[in-house]
């Protein structure tokens, strides 16, 4: 069943005859791309979703070439339409979704004519030879993505048997060769594991090796690594960089994360609602942008090794909803070189800037009177930059108390089994952790998922009750200090207002049926016993004009706002109280780009003028050097280092925060393979059971066999050169040469001996 | 890409800098809507739920005026009009030119020689008048107003009796012993219901609240009661009440019975509910804002799940107006005199009775129609529980 | 696999027991025992049991004994000897009553299984990956009217067309009341099946793994009974646990009706009457029977789902 040029002529020609409306011919078309060197053209493609009442345009006009053997990224924010085109290509539209135009020329054989997946029945043979065959699909889930019922061997052998006429005893050697290809240890006997059993790194393999099984052309990978962490990203991502350059493959890579667009792509498209705004080599896109999304989008982004503190230039306000697109060019509304009466009544057409690179503006006309923006990004929201506080270097006052000191910190969580809820073992989620936060700092609190951040942040608020250990708060008016750990519920109630929390999911934080004014007035009420009259009323919407929404919402519910107007209420009902510390557990991780920076901005604004001190929880370094003064690694329930920001970034103490910074994908295409990669291996420990000694030990590469296994390291000052508050828990912290981030400066060099 | 709410807006927005306003073009009733409105926007798209929701009130109208809407009452015979058929309701007299007025034909009555089986016939030529808010046997509104106005019946009390929906062995009124049982078989699922509420509540809140080994018992117990068999338990139980008991203590004892197998799925619901709610990180963000337990519990999580409360009860009450019947059908469940549409068809159970007097069956037509009106509207009231769902 | 047995077979026992003591707590409740019942009926028939015979009755069933006593005497004659006791009404021993009646009723209770599953699955799926066409209309329809639809009723209705359009006589068992009792026992459990695959097979449609299976050229047939109907027929497995029970608890009615010689009027009658050994045995059975049916779905599912054997759910 070798899918190729035989029927292909036969096919081009159905499709030819059943697609009326098109005329391009498909020979014609195929030299064009062969030319061009273009294995897939997507031209103009329009995917509608029909509901009831409205047609939602969720991809409207979408053009774009993926060249041969190379990667294309597409990368926008969420609801752009990025995920619906890349399901169009291979014709994976559910209803009420389909594809109402354009054409998906398809020409993974340079001498045959193009076949245009567009005009093939979705649930025809044709598409079918195509998926898994020539184009291999990953998705942004992996473990969904495999079936829970069949063991991956199944999955693997049954992907191959589709396209290859093989026995199943070749088959199955197939797929262990297939799997000992994409990294997986001992694929013998992971054959026969479920996806359950496996990590999400572990099934994002298997999910490629099912997807390159048949060696397709093309991979298309929906946001493959989006629900990864950054180590186990940073090994996807150099696997399938492998896999491409061993087989010539073309990649489509799916994203809305720059960094990575930066480390991998050879082309990138950037699309806004449903459009290509601007498509061209990586350095074209990063070095020259020429649409005002680009260079917008491209401003939003905090990069590491970034100087400090600097404000975001944030996009204005937010994606429309594809139901209700703009007239015109559907950026206008957000547009900050806007030109009235034009941007608003004409599509914009795209416009060849020479070399592969096209954008679609108006302002790139020839014909245009006013002259093009080449400036960097003009972003309206950029208040500026002078207000940016002159102690922007690590502003930490080592001389005053702590406005929080956390002394030997433990939370265990038993782990119940059986019948009556037995016992049967103990997670460490957070484990004898130290930690002080002067006032008006901002102290970053990052590590991987599962390490106890977030559980440690709660511990601090009481949210959980802390097994062990003192959560010393020192009050900044009456200067005494209590241990909030161990107060009851009725003690507790007055701190309440002074340590305040903003959540990360701005959904599931806010009850949806409690208005604006119920919310946010709640600490008040039940704190201050305040009644909802006028006063109460008029402290709200004053708190609310303060983040940024009207008064006027004060009665509306919360169902009528964005994620990113959410965590806006989510701010306001925090700072309701005047509280002096804020933990913020990842309170801009579910929020866009361009929405993520205005609300950094907000938090940093609003820092200055209430004297703010933030523990700022989250798993995105660029966001933590962005925000923080000072910043703590967490792995496994203990904190492994801890520094100032600039310190911690530029000269790690620690291997594992070495690793987490050389993972993280930098948003600069020009200092891709800059750095020594260090990669991790994918497997976690199993936290009820830590291994003994060092913690990191079993992942770490400067592992040595004499103290790591056995010894458990302190936190302790590190390296001779460092400062006082450089704390590493490690036993080589002083003589391991580790590497940082390069800074803007061009330090590439770091503190390599 | 299902639309829950309303086009959330664009939002043309340019609060980049904190203190400048973002705009919004939602439309201004669906940001204050409340939960409940937002559920009735949701309700009202399901056009089946919509028609249950008509029926199922109708029936409880119906059950609570079923004095006034019934011609007679529930007891009254006539040994000579024994199976007799339907009349159909006229409403103008053709037989000499026009005549209005509500008629029903008398009957013609013939025994048949052989099996001495009294036949009747529609007379065409005899004319009972027939009167709306006619005066027919008096009763008390409510138990409280002794009066005599019924909806429809004949016009001379005394007179020939009518049969819109035919008559039985005994020649009692199918149509008003239909509408009588209304109110028997429409109660028993209300009442049962509230007593299994009242179970699963307190047992399923205390379980999902408190947690730890009171939530084990309790969840073994409910893990027994659903192992039981349900229809002989039922059986075993309604057969154990004593025979000799009034009927009201019978009815109160039946509903027991039937709510005593209920309670445990909604101990179920109710307690996931708690135990998922407790999760939420708006529960938790309520308890950082200082509220109390209490507050958090009718504050927070008790509105959050009153919907799929009121949902579940909805369905629940189909089967236990299913297992009434059935019971009372098999002579297990209410007895007679009491009327409700399971003892109505206990008159049913031979077939060669069925075939002289098929409108026999008409009372399992009701049953039908109230379980699947119940169902319909219970479905609707489930998919709008919970008008927040992306 | 073997562990997974054991502890399913160790919680069984709790349950059996309780199953046994609701059981003869019905056989208790009503007023008077066994013995008054007994000689009231000897009396009606106007014979009379001398004072030995009744000490040996009262001897044998512990009637003066305290509950636990009685209950003892009970059980351990079930366990040991397999004697449920004595059927006043038939004057028969309850197990020799039950051996008679056992084999039709599994015989009408499996063959219902069997017609349930045939046309609820396919019409379940169809449904589901048919979502709001014709069909799917017309089987959601006919799963709410089976649902709405009281058995007997439906019985009823039924033997009362077969009787008047195709003369069928009524009052013995035959082949057609037995295919008629199949029928409409089917009915109800075809309608709730249709209902449940249909919502859990929408479920798992719209689940990544379809669409990622989708991506690797699966035919759609293939796809559809590999992946999400595999994960959707779960509750099937679970209907071998409960429909057996309720479909005794159907039959008792539609048998009834029908005049069919199975467990279901043999219950029915002994509760009407009292007799109170022959209905605390059935129900007793009946509870056993829903056990290992729950046992049984249990050990299936746990063979066909990898996350139900290997516990990672």
């Amino acid at each position: 069943m070798t899918p190729h040029s035989d029927d292909s002529n036969r096919r081009a020609a159905a499709v030819a005859e059943k697609d009326v409306a098109a005329p391009a011919d498909p020979t014609a078309v195929g030299r064009e791309l062969a030319a061009t060197g273009t294995i897939l053209r997507i031209d103009g493609l329009r995917t509608y979703f029909h509901g009831d009442e409205s047609v939602v345009k969720a991809v409207d006009g979408v053009s774009l070439d993926v060249p041969r053997g190379r990667t294309m990224c597409v990368v926008g924010e969420s609801g752009c339409g990025k995920s619906i085109t890349a399901r169009s290509v291979l014709g994976l539209i559910d209803p009420p979704g389909r594809i109402e135009g354009g054409h998906l020329w398809w020409h993974p054989d340079p001498e045959a004519p193009a076949v245009d997946l567009a005009g093939l029945d979705p649930r025809g043979d044709a598409i079918r030879q195509v998926r898994g065959g020539q184009i291999g699909m990953v998705f942004q889930e992996p473990m969904a993505s495999l079936s829970p019922m069949y063991t991956i061997g199944d999955q693997l052998v049954q992907a191959i048997r589709l396209h290859r006429a093989v026995t199943p005893a070749e088959a199955r050697e197939l797929a262990i060769a297939q799997l000992r290809r994409v990294g997986i240890p001992q694929p013998e006997r992971r054959f026969d594991a479920y996806s359950f059993q496996l990590s999400g790194g572990m099934c994002q393999r298997v999910m490629i090796a099912i997807a390159l099984s048949c060696d397709p052309a093309l991979l298309i990978a929906d946001e493959p690594t989006t629900a990864l962490d950054v180590t186990t990203q940073a090994r996807i991502l150099d696997l399938i960089a492998q896999l491409q350059e061993e087989t010539g493959m073309s990649v489509m890579f799916i994203t809305h994360d720059l960094g990575v667009v930066a480390e991998i792509a050879d082309d990138v498209t950037v699309m806004y609602l449903g459009t290509a705004a601007e498509q061209g080599s990586v350095t074209d896109i990063f070095d020259r942008p020429r649409h005002p999304y680009t260079q917008a989008l491209l401003a939003s982004v905090p990069t590491l090794g970034q100087a400090r503190k600097e404000r975001l230039a944030a996009i204005a306000g937010m994606v429309p909803s594809p139901e209700n697109r703009p007239v015109g060019c559907p950026f206008h509304t957000r547009c900050p070189s806007v030109m009235p009466g034009l941007c608003d009544v004409t599509a914009p057409a795209v416009r060849p800037l020479g070399d592969r690179h096209a954008a679609a503006c108006h302002l790139l006309d020839p014909g245009l009177q006013r002259p093009p923006v080449t400036a960097p990004p003009a972003a309206p929201a950029t208040a500026p930059v002078a207000a940016a506080p002159p102690a922007a270097a690590g502003a930490v006052p080592p001389a005053t108390e702590p406005l929080l000191s956390v002394r030997g910190l433990r939370m265990t969580f038993p782990v119940k089994k059986g019948f009556f809820g037995r016992t049967v073992g103990h997670v460490q989620a957070v484990d004898d952790v130290d930690l002080d936060v002067f006032p008006g700092e901002t102290l970053g609190l990052v590590g991987e998922s599962g390490c106890g951040k977030t559980t440690l942040g709660r511990c601090i608020v009481r949210a959980l009750d802390p097994t062990a250990g003192t959560v010393l708060y020192r009050d900044p008016d009456t200067g005494a200090a209590v241990d909030l750990a161990r107060l009851g519920p009725k003690e507790l109630r007055p701190y309440r207002e002074q340590v305040r929390v903003i959540f990360q999911d701005p959904f599931g934080s806010l009850n949806p049926r409690k208005t604006l004014l119920q919310l946010i007035s709640e600490p008040l009420r039940r704190i201050h016993s305040a009644k909802l009259d006028s006063t109460v009323e008029d402290q709200v919407a004053a708190m609310l004009r303060r983040v940024g929404l009207r008064p006027e919402y004060l009665r509306r519910y919360p169902h009528a706002f964005s994620g990113g107007q959410r965590q806006r209420i989510n701010i306001a009902r925090a700072l309701i109280t005047r509280p002096r510390l804020v933990i913020a557990d990842e309170a801009v991780s579910a929020l866009d780009v361009s929405i993520r920076a205005q609300i950094l901005n907000l938090l940093r604004d609003l820092q200055d003028e209430y004297r703010l001190t933030y523990l700022f929880i989250s798993h995105d370094l660029s966001v933590v050097e962005h925000a923080c003064d000072r910043v703590a690694v967490m792995y496994l329930g203990r904190i492994v280092e801890q520094a100032r920001t600039v310190d911690l970034f530029r000269g790690p103490r620690h291997p594992y925060t070495e690793a987490l910074l050389s993972a993280v994908p930098v948003p600069d295409p020009h200092l891709r393979g800059a750095g020594r990669r260090i990669r991790l291996a994918d497997e976690l420990p199993d936290p009820s059971a830590p291994p003994p000694g060092c913690r990191f030990h079993t992942r770490c590469p400067h592992r040595q066999e004499t103290r790591c296994d056995t010894e458990s390291p302190a936190l302790a000052r590190a390296g001779a050169g460092d400062g006082p508050a450089h704390l590493a828990a490690c036993h080589f912290s002083t003589t391991l040469a580790l590497r940082g981030v390069a800074g803007p400066t061009g330090d590439e060099e770091g503190t390599r001996p | 890409m299902t639309q829950q709410l309303p086009p959330a807006g664009a939002d043309q927005a340019t609060g980049g800098v904190a203190g400048t306003t973002v705009e919004d073009v939602e439309p201004a009733t669906v940001s204050v809507a409340s939960q409940w409105r937002l559920m009735w926007w949701r309700f009202r798209k399901h056009k089946l739920a919509l028609g249950g929701l008509v029926v199922t009130a109708l029936l409880y109208f119906v059950a609570v005026f079923a004095d006034f809407l019934a011609p007679y009452d529930s007891g009254r015979l006539d040994p000579e009009y024994t199976y007799a058929p339907p009349q159909s309701l006229h409403v103008v007299d053709t037989s000499e030119g026009w005549d209005w007025g509500l008629y029903v034909h008398g009957y013609t009555a013939e025994q048949d020689p052989e099996t001495l089986e009294i036949r009747f016939a529609v007379d065409e030529s005899t004319k009972v008048p027939v009167e709306l808010f006619t005066r027919g046997p008096s009763y008390r509104l409510f138990g409280l107003f002794e009066t005599n106005i019924h909806l429809i019946g004949p016009a001379d009390p005394d007179g020939p009796p009518m049969y819109l929906l035919g008559a039985d062995r005994l020649g009692r009124d199918q149509l008003s012993r239909i509408i009588h049982g209304t109110r028997v078989s429409m109660s028993v699922g209300l009442v049962g219901v509230a007593i299994a509420f009242v179970l699963g509540i307190t047992l399923g809140g205390v379980s999902g609240y408190l947690g730890g080994r009171v939530d084990t018992v309790i969840q073994r117990m409910v893990e027994f009661f659903m192992s039981l068999p349900t229809l002989p338990l039922w059986l075993g139980l309604a057969a154990a009440v004593p025979t000799d008991w009034g009927p009201l203590t019978r009815y109160f004892m039946i509903t027991v019975v039937l709510s005593f197998v209920a309670w445990t799925s909604l101990a179920r619901e109710v307690r996931g509910r708690f135990l998922s709610l407790r999760e939420e990180d708006f529960v938790m963000a309520a308890r950082l804002d200082g509220a109390g337990r209490r507050a958090i519990i009718f504050g927070h999580m008790l509105p959050s799940f009153t919907s799929h409360l009121i949902a579940t009860l909805t369905l629940a009450i189909p089967a236990m107006i299913l297992a009434e019947t059935a019971l009372s059908f098999l002579g297990l469940g209410l007895q007679p005199p009491v009327v409700s549409w399971g003892v109505l068809l206990q008159e049913a159970q031979q077939i060669r009775v069925i075939s002289t007097a098929p409108w026999l069956l008409l009372p399992g037509l009701a049953v039908v129609i109230a379980v699947l009106s119940l169902n319909f509207l219970g479905d609707g009231l489930r998919d709008a529980a919970d008008p927040y769902r992306r | 696999m073997a562990a997974f047995l054991a502890r399913r077979l160790l919680y069984m026992v709790p349950t059996v027991f309780l199953i046994s003591l609701v059981a003869f707590v019905i056989i208790q409740l009503p007023p008077g025992d066994y013995l008054t019942t007994l000689v009231a009926q000897y009396a009606a028939q106007g014979e009379s049991l001398d004072q030995a015979q009744l000490d040996a009755l009262n001897q044998r069933y512990g009637l003066d004994d305290p509950f636990y006593v009685q209950y003892w005497k009970w059980i351990s004659g079930i366990l040991f000897h397999l004697d449920f006791g004595q059927s006043f009404e038939w004057s028969r021993s309850v197990s020799s009553l039950l051996a008679d009646r056992l084999p039709l009723t599994m015989a009408l209770a499996g063959l219902t299984l069997l017609l349930t599953w045939i046309v609820a699955v396919p019409l379940g799926a169809y449904s589901a990956v048919r979502q709001y066409s014709i069909g799917d209309y017309l089987a959601t329809t006919i799963g709410f009217l089976g649902l709405a639809t009281p058995n007997f009723l439906l019985a009823l209705v039924m033997l009362w067309v077969a009787f008047s359009t195709f003369g069928l006589s009524v009052g013995e068992a035959n082949p057609v009341t037995f295919a008629i009792a199949i029928l409409v026992l089917g009915t109800a459990g075809t309608a709730g099946l249709i209902r449940i695959l249909r919502a859990n097979l929408l479920d798992e449609l719209r689940k990544p793994y379809v669409v990622a299976a989708r991506a690797q050229g699966l035919p759609e047939g293939r796809l559809l009974v590999r992946y999400p109907l595999r994960v959707a027929m779960n509750p099937f497995f679970s209907t071998i646990g409960w429909l057996l029970p309720s479909l005794v608890g159907g039959e008792v009615i539609v048998a009834t009706v029908m005049n069919l010689n199975t467990v279901g009027p043999l219950l029915l009658g002994a509760l009407r009457s009292q007799d109170m050994y022959l209905a605390g045995s059935i129900i007793l059975i009946l509870g056993v029977l829903t056990v290992v049916g729950t046992l049984i779905s249990d050990i299936a599912l746990a063979w066909l789902d990898p996350r139900v054997r290997l516990r990672y759910r």
